[in-house]
């Protein structure tokens, strides 16, 4: 019991300091999960990460599920609690709290300054995400072409992503990866 | 759709009840392939017109400028503006409830049937696919940052270096560049 405790305080802890610092999104967050969960907690392993990523992208609903299915696969029903309040609670708080008074500096000189610091950082830290990911998900030859393919795909074309992810789903099916 | 009780002016700006708000976020989740993003913005500003254009961007444009998951933030603006507080949870719990369950019932199938063989083949594909869908969009985003002189194409590429190749902590990385790239977009206002 003080071992599930630990965790999930540990859970609450990590994932709460990670929403605080995710600028740019539940995308932000992906490697800081990764280095916590496969690299110093040893709670999963890296094939495990990446099923999880590819889970919380092919279904329907915000890609900030990632963390629930962290939370389950850790601790349980319980961890997917905490780590779900942990990561949508406290953020969404101070969202709707500073909701009333935002219009007040809308068009305050600071504002645009700090807009225009923190957009490249949140970039980077998606550009962060997916060099990682890329790494975890490239096991063989053929999944490098794949990620290759749907980054081009993708980038220069308009089709609907899923396509693409059933598309390599099938290709893992017949064996290929 | 069929709600008579409410049949006001459309002089008078319609507050939607708390259940109201719990229900139109949960419909959003349902029709969340492709981004929710998308959807909420139907439904608040084109369908139910709860919000003018401009004050969904102010709203957006508040989310992209705090931490954590921009379009939870939006539900918690949005309620809040609203109906306050309860407004605001009403909303954020509505858009929660059923992705939560969801991904409760795939962990428990992942948890039984991971190891599976063919399963682990499938998202063996889907999980490469996901990461170029990734690369597609970083690079999308990066594309305007590039385009102008000054600090911000670095600022991208030393947050990209020290997460995704040196994985320095999250926390130590953004101490670190926070303060320097508020202080090189001052000085080159300047």
């Amino acid at each position: 019991m003080k071992a599930d405790g630990d965790i999930l305080a540990t859970l609450a802890l990590q994932f709460t300091i990670m929403a605080l610092l995710a600028l740019g999104g539940a995308t932000a967050v992906v490697p800081e999960i990764h280095r916590q969960a496969v690299e110093l907690r040893g709670w999963m392993t890296e094939r495990q990460f990446a099923d999880m990523f590819a889970i919380a992208q092919a279904f329907p609903g915000p890609n900030v599920m990632i963390v629930t299915l962290v939370g389950y696969h850790v601790a349980g029903l319980a961890g997917a609690v905490v780590t779900t309040l942990a990561m949508c609670g406290p953020t969404a708080l101070l969202a709707g709290v500073l909701a009333r008074t935002w219009d007040r500096f809308k068009d305050a000189p600071w504002r645009q300054v700090v807009q225009a610091a923190l957009v490249p950082i949140s970039v980077g830290l998606v550009a962060a995400s997916a060099i990682v990911l890329s790494q975890v998900a490239i096991r063989n030859w053929v999944a490098g072409v794949i990620v290759a393919v749907t980054a081009a795909v993708a980038y220069w074309t308009r089709w609907n992503p899923l396509w693409l992810l059933g598309l390599a789903g099938a290709a893992g099916f017949a064996g290929l990866v | 759709m069929s709600d008579s009780t409410a049949s006001s002016p459309p002089a008078a700006p319609y507050v939607p009840s708390h259940s109201e708000l719990f229900f139109a976020f949960v419909r959003i989740t349902l029709s969340g392939f492709g981004g929710t993003l998308v959807w909420t913005r139907r439904m608040f500003v084109e369908e139910k017109k709860w919000m003018t254009a401009e004050e969904f961007n102010d709203a957006y444009a508040l989310c992209q400028f705090l931490p954590g998951p921009n379009i939870v933030n939006l539900t918690s603006i949005f309620g809040s503006r609203m109906r306050g507080a309860t407004g605001a949870f009403a909303c954020w719990s509505g858009f929660l409830i059923l992705p939560f369950t969801f991904m409760v019932v795939l962990g428990t199938l992942y948890a039984k049937y991971g190891d599976v063989d063919m399963l682990r083949r499938i998202l063996g594909g889907v999980a490469a696919a996901a990461s170029g869908l990734l690369i597609a969009t970083a690079a999308k985003m990066a594309a305007p940052v590039f385009h102008r002189f000054g600090p911000a194409p670095f600022v991208l590429l030393a947050t990209a270096v020290a997460i995704g190749v040196m994985r320095w902590p999250l926390l130590w990385v953004m101490v670190v560049m926070v303060p320097a790239s508020i202080a090189l977009a001052v000085w080159v206002r300047r």
